[in-house]
């Protein structure tokens, strides 16, 4: 199998241009075999890509993602999620550990890493529980899940309460090799919550989900970084003052990175106002204040990586009351397009700087960096991005790949979208559309 | 208007609309025989997820007055214990030709939803902490009948209204802060931090956690039900020490000034906020807002299927 990317603007790591250098480049089994300037004769190949007016990348990483399977594939399958997955330009996902059953034994890893063979898309790479059955009470054994692939461990759904079990859970794994990551929540802030603390929730008489939630549970695994000496990851923070801890124990030199999912960045707990629980997600939608602050931590490096969070819901459940549906929301085919029309087109950040949230700052945390968000030059692996970084197109939620459809951007216009996904090698995508 | 689910979204001037045509209501209602053909023919579901006698029949009531049919969906026994869901139940009511569904939800935002699954108007009659309009309209009409006012977008202007007690949980007082406010009058939630909204900047009241300094200076105490489970939650430490600072009793009633009104939404808890018997003053107006509940919602429910039309006289 091999293919010509033709017409493009090369966009890695080494790029010294913002807009990308021009080059055609031939993929042949997996790997890049030729970069070379437009125009210039290449050998033949299976396939021709058109990338022109686009900027070819290494491939997305997601280091958040919910594929409900095994246990809740009405929501998601693997299978449709890898391909909401490459449709966004993603040739790798991190799934997350919140199945039934979850992902705490070596068999439901395999099988999760299977059926993403088996779908061919991208990368499905499962994390691990940091706890058994994420119940908070004992360890996960993580050298054994490491040993299957597992290279980041996180109880996301629900943060890890226990402080002690937390402390230990740093120390054990310290030199494993491993990511630890956190869904920041203390539980006993947030009982019943629905939406942000604020004036909004007051005015709608729904219960709060005050910041303060996460930020307490932010400082405490900062300090108990700063005690056991690991490092750690922050998912999807949502608020200023989270923001703010995690740049002053960056500038204090301890291993933390830190995630930002599209919608914390681009919508605000008003849309709760109309009750579309299609708005709900946890951590809640926050202020203007909250945007510009994660906005901000995005473009100084502060955040290292945009992950979208991705959690499908079958629509049936989210058709119930606000405090019986599922929190969550799609992410994975809209991410591109929300990113670059929130902090390019303003102006915040540079298409390079966004291209490694995506790309290289992700694969590095997620320990993907031998095969993902590499350079694009001869004898790396073929997982690539082509995409128009101008080409605006509406959401329209019936032409989503998911098996789900509550994306928070039904109708909104957004400007950006991915042409061509080749992964290992293969054109997943071609023309925005997924192969099979 | 389409439907009556909130005060912000009728608005002041659907606020004055409504209470204009309570008035003729009311003087249906004061007729040997209380009954107008106005709504013959129209049927009117009840959808209670969560029971209120009172305010299920105040509507039934209503409804009956202008010939209206009335159909009463009880949760309880119906498909919604065998797992059919709301969306279902709604757009099977629907099929059978509600022009009205009167909702009850214990979860905010619910009338919201069910709109978008049927063409009927929607009424709420209580949703969550959020909404209890019709609560707070037969309230602006008491007040506005006990001082002898007109309804006018400005006609509480001057008025100082106090809403003690739970406001965090209250549908009741974000309806009736909105309602009287809209109107013009100045409103003060009385209660414990803990039982205060967490954020009101999105409102024009003033808060305050002492009774004792806002009773000599209001014109309206509203008392709101104190709801036990609350004692569960730790947001104050038990009922005693809740009425000790915010339960009315005659010594705290003797503070306020002569034409001061005493309202409540009802079921009061008596020995909680309640410490004496509001019968025994004539500022009491607790049973005008029962009384007036039937012709306010004979008015909501006139404007929502015949508006336009002649009111009955």
């Amino acid at each position: 199998m091999s293919l010509i990317v033709r017409g493009g603007r090369i966009l890695d790591a080494n790029a010294h241009a913002d807009s990308g250098r021009p080059a055609d480049l031939r993929v042949a089994d997996g790997l890049i075999t030729h970069v070379v300037e437009p125009g210039r004769e290449l050998p033949a190949a299976d396939q021709e890509l058109d990338a022109s007016d686009c900027v070819v990348t290494s491939g997305f990483v997601d280091l958040h993602v919910h594929l409900r399977e095994p246990g809740r594939e009405e929501s998601e399958t693997i299978e449709t999620g890898s391909r909401a997955a490459a449709k966004g330009g993603f040739t790798a996902v991190i799934a997350m550990p919140n199945t039934e059953p979850p992902h705490d034994s070596r068999i439901v890893v395999d099988f999760v890493r299977e059926q993403g063979r088996r779908a061919g898309l991208c990368e499905v790479v499962p994390s691990g529980c940091i706890t058994m059955d994420r119940a908070g009470e004992r360890l996960a054994p993580f050298a054994e899940l490491q040993a299957a692939g597992v290279h980041l461990f996180t109880d996301d759904g629900s943060g890890v309460q226990d402080a002690q079990l937390m402390r230990r859970a740093l120390e054990y794994s310290r030199d494993l090799g491993v990511t630890l990551a956190q869904h920041c929540e203390v539980v006993s802030l947030t009982v019943g919550a629905v939406m942000h603390e604020g004036s909004c929730c007051s005015r709608l008489g729904l219960p709060g989900w005050p910041a303060l939630a996460e930020e307490l549970m932010v400082h405490r695994d900062i300090e108990l970084c700063r005690l056991t000496g690991a490092g750690m990851h922050f998912l999807h923070l949502s608020t200023a003052r989270s923001v703010e801890l995690v740049r002053a124990a960056k500038a204090d030199g301890l291993a933390i990175t830190a995630e930002v999912a599209p919608h914390h960045f681009s919508l605000t707990d008003e849309l709760l106002s109309g009750f579309d629980p299609v708005f709900k997600v946890n951590p809640p939608l926050r202020t203007p204040a909250d945007i510009a602050a994660l906005k901000e931590g995005l473009a100084d490096g502060t955040i290292d990586a945009i992950a979208t969070d991705h959690a499908p819901h079958a629509e049936r459940l989210k058709e119930q009351p606000l405090d019986q549906a599922p929190p969550g929301m799609l992410g994975l085919e809209t991410a591109l397009g929300v990113s670059l029309t929130e902090l390019v087109d303003t102006g915040l950040m540079t298409l390079r700087q966004v291209v490694a949230a995506l790309s290289w700052n992700p694969a590095r945390i997620a320990r993907l960096a031998d095969r993902h968000g590499r350079p694009v030059s001869v004898g790396e692996p073929a997982n690539l991005t082509v995409f128009d970084p101008t080409a605006t197109w509406e959401v329209d939620p019936s032409t989503l790949a998911s098996r789900s459809r509550n994306t928070p951007y039904r109708g909104r216009v957004l400007r950006g979208r991915v042409r061509h996904t080749i992964y290992e090698g293969v054109a997943v995508v071609v023309d925005g559309e997924a192969i099979q | 208007m389409k439907h009556v689910r909130s005060i912000s979204e009728i608005g002041t001037e659907g606020v004055v609309r409504i209470l204009r045509t309570a008035r003729h209501m009311e003087a249906v209602n004061s007729r040997p025989v209380p009954k107008v053909p106005a709504l013959v023919g129209r049927t009117v579901v009840s959808l209670f997820f969560e029971d209120s006698t009172r305010t299920r029949i105040s509507f039934e009531t209503a409804a009956r007055r202008l010939s209206a049919d009335t159909v009463n969906f009880s949760v309880s026994t119906s498909s919604l214990n065998k797992g059919e869901s709301l969306r279902d139940t709604i757009e099977t009511v629907s099929a059978m030709g509600a022009a009205v569904f009167v909702v009850r939800h214990r979860t905010s935002g619910v009338p919201w939803q069910i709109s978008e699954w049927t063409d009927a108007s929607i009424v709420n009659a209580g949703d969550g902490w959020h909404q209890h309009p019709t609560q707070a309209l037969l309230d602006c009409y008491t007040v506005m009948a006990r001082r002898g006012l007109d309804p006018s977008p400005e006609c509480l202007a001057g008025l100082r209204i106090a809403i003690v007690g739970d406001s965090r949980h209250s549908r009741v007082a974000r309806s009736c802060l909105e309602a009287f406010s809209g109107l013009g009058a100045e409103v003060v939630l009385v209660g414990p931090a803990t039982l205060l909204p967490p954020d009101t900047t999105s409102w024009t009241v003033s808060t305050s956690t002492s009774l004792d300094d806002v009773l000599p200076e209001v014109d309206v105490v509203y008392m709101l039900r104190m709801q036990r489970e609350r004692m569960n939650e730790a947001l104050v430490p038990d009922l005693a020490e809740y009425s000790r600072r915010f339960g009315l009793d005659e010594t705290r009633w003797s503070r306020t000034r002569p034409d001061t009104l005493l309202m409540h939404p009802g079921p009061m808890n008596r020995g909680v906020e309640m410490m004496f018997d509001p019968s025994s003053t004539t500022q009491s107006a607790i049973i005008d807002q029962v009384t007036h509940g039937i012709s306010v919602r004979m008015a909501v429910l006139f404007e929502l299927l015949a508006s336009g039309d002649e009111v009955p006289s």
